[in-house]
């Protein structure tokens, strides 16, 4: 299984990422956002950061690297993609997700470990979850706050294309669980072919007892059975 | 232009030191040179007020690699590994501007890291704020919180520790201290002192604006009202292109392209390319038409004198020019030739084909002036008798209002707005004793802590600067750590006057003391003085960041109680010194009186006890006792799982109020099992470490025997209301 992390200038998980994937025999490649060929690659991730330092709006310049040419044509083909954090605002800049991605709630960035519910387990990412549905990842970001059309909530409902959901350790997913003020307590959702997955958590962050836990693990366990 | 004495004044001179400008260079300088004057000599850059104390404190032992006169430390932590780190002040500029002030502080001190190769590994930082009352509080707390985390989260390296206190001693004149810690590979370390004539000397980074103009020199001055005037000389920050400075010169320095390397801190240009000169003892000339500018018709005193962030000085081996230029041009970060070394010792300015300024680099640097100043001593105060009044507080009410008083507040407010994962090797966060980040790859760990002392340093600077040394040592020692060295950041008032100078040289003896006693050198730190505002100086305040190592993590402890049953130890002796205690300040609302009494002898060998004991793997928990005393010390151990304590105050002479809210010194708790006891007890035995068992760990509630017995959940709450309420 190979995978390509594309780095753009303020990228700061690419390493953490980089990371994860090799932990979990995922045999990775760093891509400079300024490339324009991907290297042949099964999964595609777009990491956390800063990329151009949030500049005009999260994600907004990344997006038009001239990388993301080739990252369209790996999903049209079926490749996986994932986005994590900043990843996840670049994803709905491209419009490869729907919605938009506003400032927390109560406009501070927020760093803390949150409690998740996996709403889909039906994916090539998510695989793992059928047998623990309720995870425990990080979370680190100022604009996770999810939003979009009510037609645009009513399909990622009715074709169940949300992933994951802030809740709290029994599951229960309220405003009390729900850390950014995110539509439905949404954390992370798929595209209609369910091979894009974008999330405000980091799961790379979670692959260590000695860190934030393992939940993460069984994500990338998932994406290379 | 003619300098006038208006002039001189302007620029934090006096007479004195402009006559000997005269004298040194042999003629009047010209408002240019007077500029670059006013930047080297003035206190924050030439510490002429402080160096003749500073020579005192030890600066070295086995581990460490570079002490003090570089941009940070360096110390040795095995396998061909280093550990670079050091602490700064932002304290004028964050009272004027309260988020450009601390990013910028942030944003500076990492700086100070990577310049000597090392990738930054952890953000720490000590901030006090006024009185919860003062009008501006608010607002700077949330000012300095925000900047902080913006710089640090958007460059991606974890804020992993710090301490927040609040005191009307700050009202006017609050403290931003900004810590870095950063690893690099022992044989890759780089150094500002150039080497050889007819280099080039490179400009990379950011342009320079007119931001922060006289920077240094308002920060060796005190306010009065019209502080916030001063807002132009605050910098403005720029995490994006530091993230990009930060890559591009660790891609530089993976070869040997770079002789030696600088960041444009305080003094910007000025200060850089005078210290890289004169380090290496030669001249340098600069081209000023050759500096990347951000604004039009820039001048040469306000080049010279801009703090613009995000900008280095490297003087590069000829031959790597092209490839250096390839790296910046990759990231988009200017990239110039402004100048070279030369043999003249001089510095030489041209701009537009004059000469427009050329002095001797000696003049600027050594012959800088040194002062002796006036100093009184502080007497060590009184204890104040204990009137019944005192005994007749209740101690569940008086625990309460602890638990809801600001500085001893849960902080998780504060510190959830710091990205404190990113990296991945966090393996003990904000909250504990000290913060441990993975050295990466590895299974080693840096142990790192912050720690200030405010109201025992006012009552006796030599006693507060002992035991903020000792308190960071505990700290280290608590979760598991072998304590190296620390970085100091020496906050004080206007040393011009006595008192104020006598509350620094007796702090600063009292530091030294500690540090030669425990082998826990300073080998970097800054001070800073006129921490003033209409002649009202702060506390004294002395804020220590002391760095140790974990050889193997599976030794790491932490503070949390882990099961129930076992037995709770309070390890050195309780003698219920209750004066310049929270319980004093908060409680009972009395101020006077001696801080605890630090026995280093008691300090060392209670600790060393410790360590064996985590060692070998005895104890499940270790907190240390410190402000609050043990009763904020158990709580602290029960916030994290459920649970909670039963505890019998062991038969003494002193009342339960003493006992449970004193703060001596040298003091921890441990948890221990039924098994393990013996060999506990032995071991504290043999070293005569004095030891009580004061009760037994038990489900969710905390107990005090014939005083109270209350839920943890319902002590949380109490204790989070403060920043839920006041931010």
């Amino acid at each position: 299984m190979k995978s390509s992390v594309i780095v753009f200038p303020g990228s700061n998980c690419d390493r953490d990422i980089a990371v994860a994937l090799n932990k979990f025999n995922i045999k990775n490649q760093m891509v400079w956002h300024a490339e324009t060929n991907l290297p042949k690659s099964d999964l595609v991730v777009l990491p956390g950061g800063f990329s151009f330092g949030d500049y005009l709006r999260t994600g907004c310049i990344a997006s038009k690297s001239k990388i993301i040419k080739s990252v369209i044509d790996h999903v049209a083909k079926g490749g996986l993609l994932l986005g994590i954090c900043n990843g996840f605002q670049i994803l709905i800049e491209t419009g490869l997700l729907p919605g938009t991605l506003l400032r927390n709630k109560k406009l501070k960035f927020l760093s803390k470990n949150v409690y998740l519910k996996v709403t889909n387990s039906d994916n090539k990412f998510c695989l793992g979850y059928k047998k623990k549905n309720i995870v425990k990842f990080p979370i680190a970001h100022n604009e996770g706050n999810y939003f979009a059309k009510d037609e645009i909530i009513k399909n990622l409902e009715d074709k169940n294309l949300i992933a994951f959901k802030y809740c709290d350790s029994e599951g229960v997913a309220n405003d009390i669980s729900n850390p950014n003020g995110s539509s439905k307590n949404i954390a992370g959702i798929l595209n209609n072919t369910k091979n894009v997955l974008g999330l405000m958590p980091h799961p790379e962050r979670a692959i260590d007892p000695l860190l934030s836990g393992v939940d993460g693990s069984i994500m990338f366990k998932s994406i290379f059975q | 232009m003619k300098i006038t004495s208006r002039i001189i004044s302007d620029h934090g001179l006096n007479k004195d030191e402009y006559n000997k400008i005269v004298s040194l260079i042999e003629r009047d300088p010209n408002l240019l040179e007077l500029g670059i004057f006013s930047a080297m000599w003035n206190e924050h850059c030439s510490y002429k007020s402080s160096k003749k104390y500073l020579k005192n404190l030890p600066t070295l032992n086995k581990k460490v690699i570079q002490g003090p006169g570089e941009n940070a430390g360096v110390i040795d932590i095995g396998d061909n590994d280093a550990i670079v780190f050091k602490i700064e002040s932002h304290n004028h500029p964050s009272f004027i501007e309260p988020y450009q002030g601390a990013a910028t502080g942030v944003g500076g001190i990492l700086r100070d890291v990577f310049t000597m190769g090392a990738r930054p590994i952890a953000c720490l930082n000590s901030i006090h704020f006024g009185d919860q009352y003062h009008k501006k509080t608010k607002n700077l707390l949330n000012g300095v919180v925000s900047g902080i985390g913006g710089y640090g989260n958007c460059i991606g390296i974890p804020t992993v520790g710090g301490e927040v206190k609040f005191n009307s001693s700050y009202n006017e004149n609050i403290l931003v201290n900004a810590m870095a810690v950063g690893l690099v590979k022992k044989d890759k370390i780089f150094y500002s002192k150039a080497e050889g004539i007819d280099k080039s000397v490179i400009y990379v980074g950011s342009k320079t604006g007119r931001d922060g103009i006289h920077g240094a020199s308002m920060a060796s001055a005190e306010f009065d009202e019209n502080a916030e005037d001063k807002k132009p000389t605050v910098q403005v920050g720029d995490p994006f292109t530091e993230k990009l400075l930060l890559e591009a010169c660790l891609e530089l320095m993976k070869d040997n392209s770079i002789i030696s390397i600088q960041d444009m801190g305080a003094a910007g240009l000025t200060s850089s390319s005078v210290e890289m000169a004169s380090k290496g003892n030669l001249g340098i000339e600069i081209n000023l038409n050759k500096i990347p500018c951000r604004e039009e018709k820039m001048t040469p005193y306000e080049i010279m004198l801009s703090e613009s962030q995000e900008r280095m000085l490297i003087i590069l081996n000829p031959e790597k020019e092209e490839n250096a230029k390839k790296i910046f041009k990759k990231w988009s970060l200017d990239f110039a030739i402004i100048g070279k070394t030369t043999n003249t010792k001089n510095i030489v300015l041209n701009f537009n084909d004059e000469e427009v300024a050329n002095l001797p680099l000696s003049s600027l640097s050594t012959q800088a002036p040194l002062y002796d100043r006036k100093w009184k001593t502080n007497p060590l105060p009184k204890k104040t008798e204990f009137s019944d009044k005192v005994k007749s507080f209740k101690i569940l009410e008086s625990f309460k209002k602890l638990l809801r008083s600001p500085n001893n507040s849960n902080k998780s407010w504060v510190y959830h707005q710091y990205d404190q994962t990113v990296m991945g090797d966090t393996v003990q966060k904000s909250g504990g004793d000290a913060a441990v980040v993975r050295v990466h790859g590895s299974n080693k760990g840096v142990a790192v802590t912050v720690d200030s002392s405010t109201d025992y340093c006012l009552s006796h600077p030599i006693t507060g600067g002992k035991q903020v040394v000792s308190e960071a040592w505990r700290n280290l020692i608590s979760v598991g750590a072998s304590p190296i060295a620390i970085t100091n950041c020496l906050n004080f008032g206007n040393p011009e006057k006595e008192n104020i100078m006598g509350q620094f040289v007796e702090c600063v003896d009292g530091i030294s003391q500690a540090c030669k006693y425990l082998d826990f050198p300073v080998v970097s730190g800054n001070v800073s003085f006129y921490n003033e505002t209409n002649s009202k100086a702060i506390s004294p305040t002395p804020t220590i960041g002391g760095v140790g190592l974990l050889k193997n993590l599976d030794y790491m402890m932490t503070k949390e109680f882990k099961h129930e049953n076992s037995i709770i130890l309070v390890v050195g002796k309780t003698l219920g010194h209750l004066n310049q205690s929270e319980f004093f300040r908060e409680v009972v609302n009395d101020i006077s009186g001696p801080p605890p009494e630090v026995n280093l002898f008691n300090e060392k060998n209670n600790g060393f006890a410790i360590q064996n004991i985590i060692s070998k793997k005895l104890t499940s928990a270790v907190h240390d006792i410190s402000s609050g005393g043990i009763l904020l010390t158990l709580f602290e151990m029960c916030t994290e799982g459920k649970i909670g304590v039963n505890i019998e105050i062991p038969n003494n002479n002193i009342s339960n109020n003493q006992y449970l809210f004193g703060e001596d010194q040298s003091r921890y708790i441990i948890e221990i099992s039924e098994t393990n006891k013996n060999e506990v007890y032995s071991i504290l035995k043999e070293n005569s470490v004095y030891f009580e068992i004061i009760g037994k760990t038990i489900k969710e509630n905390m107990v005090i025997k014939n005083e109270f017995n209350i839920s943890i959940d319902e002590l949380k709450k109490i204790n989070s209301e403060w920043f839920i309420n006041y931010c």
